[in-house]
């Protein structure tokens, strides 16, 4: 028991600053496992045996996998690419996909769970991550045809290929309905003239969902969705986007200059592409809400390791009632978050998915990541504020969550006029 | 043409990064609400049998099954289950919420090798938690079978295997015949992960579960822990003024002069 000596590196500090320490050691076995002491608790958060099992592989596989080099990934700002193939023999991009397309067939609820446990590893692989598994896959696993999936997914839910999902322009956000991006039919095919952009994991992807106007003046029944590929002629992207936080999941601009697209190509069918992205943006939502839960988790788990290792006045910094409020309020959004997730999540998984609650979970998971990640680096004082610690990075990666997939104003927006039609009936 | 059998016994044991806590009684170490895991070295074990079923399968030479074992209380299915999402054939539980000694493992491995008749046993060279290191070496010779002991290489021959050891103050190869005992070091192979989809499909892999009674095994503890203590704790450093301050601390308050 006492004697453990090739383990003991792991034992003895497990602050992130070892991630170079692990880095450096070849042996699996001496890789840090932090999350052996987290908070993280499987009873509270209401697992059943088979989740709290799949949970722990996955929170094994990115914590020995990915987190060790989260740190550098978001300096480099470059997307590992080896990591797809390593998700795709782990059995993790095609989660919610039937088994015959290579998926798991499992719910939103474990889906919602990799999320996490990949988010706390890193917050851009797990943005990449969520882009390709949910918005890619699932939305082709969802309104895709036999032959589409036969084609498309196998491929995808390996990790040879990469998926992405576009949606805003740069004049089109929040009122994504006025899109600009048109798709004309001539003949057997669609040629598609515009752009998109913000387009996560675009300069990468080989098999991408993207939404145009079929007819300009039919509003939202002018939308159809198309599944891309990045060899078809007229299709390219512009340079990789600088951004403030998510740095190493690759984000760019979409260019169509008379784009090609074959019939067969529609997914779903040609008016009907606002169906296919309202509906994909609740499961979105929902699924994303896993990144600010792991996000939060892990600045937790480093600010109550660093609490209890620093010193000041002669006694650990977490002893000090001031710090124990914080840490105190950490864990309470922290679960608190976690619990209207995982609720949302069972719920979709039983078929009462509810658009009022998928915006629920991101807008309040999200807003409280960017408070969590805000305490943690004040719990770390200037430790804190230096780029060696993780804590800046947390924050600048949780930021995006109220940004991405509908911004807190559009959630609470789409809340309040769903209580308003309520009433009006 | 071979076709092999490979007994691999493994160990629920607390999880290696677990900061270890004596009870209150101070009569064993804190087991409840503490995390657990396969030990290290049988992971590595497993693994060292799943690349021989590789290897057998990839150069057509022969095939393997792979049988895991471990003995303990019923929460060890859970490693169990473990090494078969990792690539093991099937499963023998043999539950015991006793204290199994490292005799009283190898008396029911040894019952376990006459049911199974397997041609070769691996075990991890010691469990992280007591780390005796006795287990294998007993059942070896309580089969009176050849054993090769803390093995970083292994080599499969025509009904025999060749062994890299690590040693004191380098490495010895030994050769032995089948059946054998194979214990594993730290750096034999990198233990590979269990995917989602093989945790999914162990599940349905065959558990077979025995007693000690069923397998006609006396369990008794032949060794009493009287007491068990956590190590000194360190005391700080401290910087001397010079070399005769530190002759003179070394002489009178460490004592080692």
């Amino acid at each position: 028991m006492f004697a453990k000596s090739f383990l003991q590196r792991a034992t003895t500090a497990r602050l992130p600053t070892l991630s170079a320490a692990a880095r450096l050691n070849g042996l699996r076995a001496t890789a840090v496992r932090y999350n052996s002491r987290s908070s993280y608790n499987a009873h509270v958060a209401g697992l059943t045996e088979e989740q709290e099992e799949f949970r722990q592989a996955v929170n094994r596989f990115s914590t020995e996998e990915l987190a060790p080099r989260a740190q550098d990934i978001d300096r480099e700002n470059t997307f590992p690419m080896d990591m797809w193939k390593k998700f795709g023999d782990m059995g993790l991009l095609g989660i919610t996909v039937p088994a015959e397309y290579g998926g798991l067939g499992l719910g939103y609820l474990e889906h919602t769970i990799a999320m996490e446990e990949i988010s706390r590893a890193s917050g851009s692989v797990a943005l990449s991550y969520g882009a390709h598994s949910n918005l890619c896959v699932n939305q082709i696993n969802r309104n895709g045809s036999d032959a589409q999936k036969k084609k498309y997914l196998p491929k995808l839910i390996s990790g040879e290929h990469v998926g992405a999902l576009a949606m805003s322009e740069h004049t089109s956000g929040s009122d994504v309905v006025s899109m600009k991006l048109t798709a004309e039919k001539k003949g057997d095919k669609y040629i598609l003239n515009g752009t998109k952009f913000w387009i996560t994991n675009g300069p990468d992807a080989d098999t991408l969902v993207v939404y145009a106007k079929t007819d300009l003046k039919a509003g939202p029944k002018g939308i159809t969705a198309f599944i891309i590929e990045k060899g078809m002629k007229g299709f390219s992207r512009g340079q990789k986007l600088d951004k403030l936080g998510m740095r190493g999941s690759n984000t760019c601009e979409l260019i169509f200059e008379d784009c090609e697209v074959p019939a067969e190509n529609v997914l779903g069918k040609e008016g009907k592409g606002v169906y296919v992205l309202m509906s994909g943006l609740d499961y979105e939502r929902l699924v994303l809400s896993g990144g600010p839960l792991g996000l939060m988790q892990n600045a937790l788990d480093i600010t109550l390791d660093y609490v209890h290792q620093r010193k000041q006045f002669g006694q650990v910094i977490g002893e000090f009632q001031l710090l124990q409020g914080k840490v105190a309020d950490m864990y309470t959004k922290l679960n608190a978050s976690r619990a209207y997730v995982y609720a949302v999540a069972r719920a979709c998984d039983s078929g009462h998915s509810s658009n009022r609650d998928c915006a629920g979970v991101i807008l309040y998971s999200a807003e409280r990541a960017t408070e969590v990640a805000l305490d943690a680096i004040q719990c770390l004082g200037g430790n804190g504020y230096i780029n060696d610690f993780p804590t800046g990075r947390i924050l600048r990666d949780a930021k995006l969550y109220e940004i991405g997939a509908g911004t807190s104003e559009i959630r609470r927006m789409l809340i309040g006029r769903e209580f308003n039609k309520d009433y009006k009936n | 043409m071979s076709n092999l059998r490979i007994l691999v016994a493994t160990k629920r044991v607390i999880d290696y990064a677990v900061k270890i806590r004596v009870n209150a009684a101070g009569s064993a170490v804190e087991t409840a609400n503490v995390k657990h895991s396969m030990n290290p070295f049988d992971e590595i074990g497993t693994e060292q049998a799943i690349q021989i079923k590789e290897a057998l399968a990839k150069s057509k030479t022969g095939t393997a099954e792979i049988v895991v074992v471990s003995c303990g209380p019923v929460k060890s299915q859970e490693t169990l289950r473990t090494a078969l999402a990792m690539g093991a054939d099937r499963a023998i539980h043999v539950d015991s919420d006793e204290e199994l000694q490292p005799l009283a493992v190898a008396k029911l491995l040894r019952a376990v090798v006459e049911k199974e008749k397997p041609d070769m046993v691996i075990l991890g060279k010691q469990a992280i938690d007591d780390d005796s290191n006795q287990t294998g070496q007993m059942l070896a010779g309580l089969l009176n079978w050849p054993q090769a002991t803390f093995a970083s290489k292994v080599e499969l021959g025509d009904k025999s295997m060749t062994v890299t050891r690590e040693v004191d103050g380098g490495v010895e190869t030994v050769k032995t015949p089948l059946p054998a005992i194979l214990t594993t070091d730290l750096r034999l192979n990198v233990p590979r992960y269990a995917s989602l989809p093989n945790i999914m499909k162990a599940k349905k892999k065959p558990l077979a579960k025995f007693t000690a009674a069923d397998l006609g095994v006396d369990i008794k503890p032949r060794l009493q822990t009287l007491k068990i203590v956590e190590p000194a704790k360190r005391q700080g450093g401290k910087i001397v003024e010079s070399v005769d301050d530190l002759v003179d601390k070394l002489k009178n308050e460490a004592k080692v002069l």
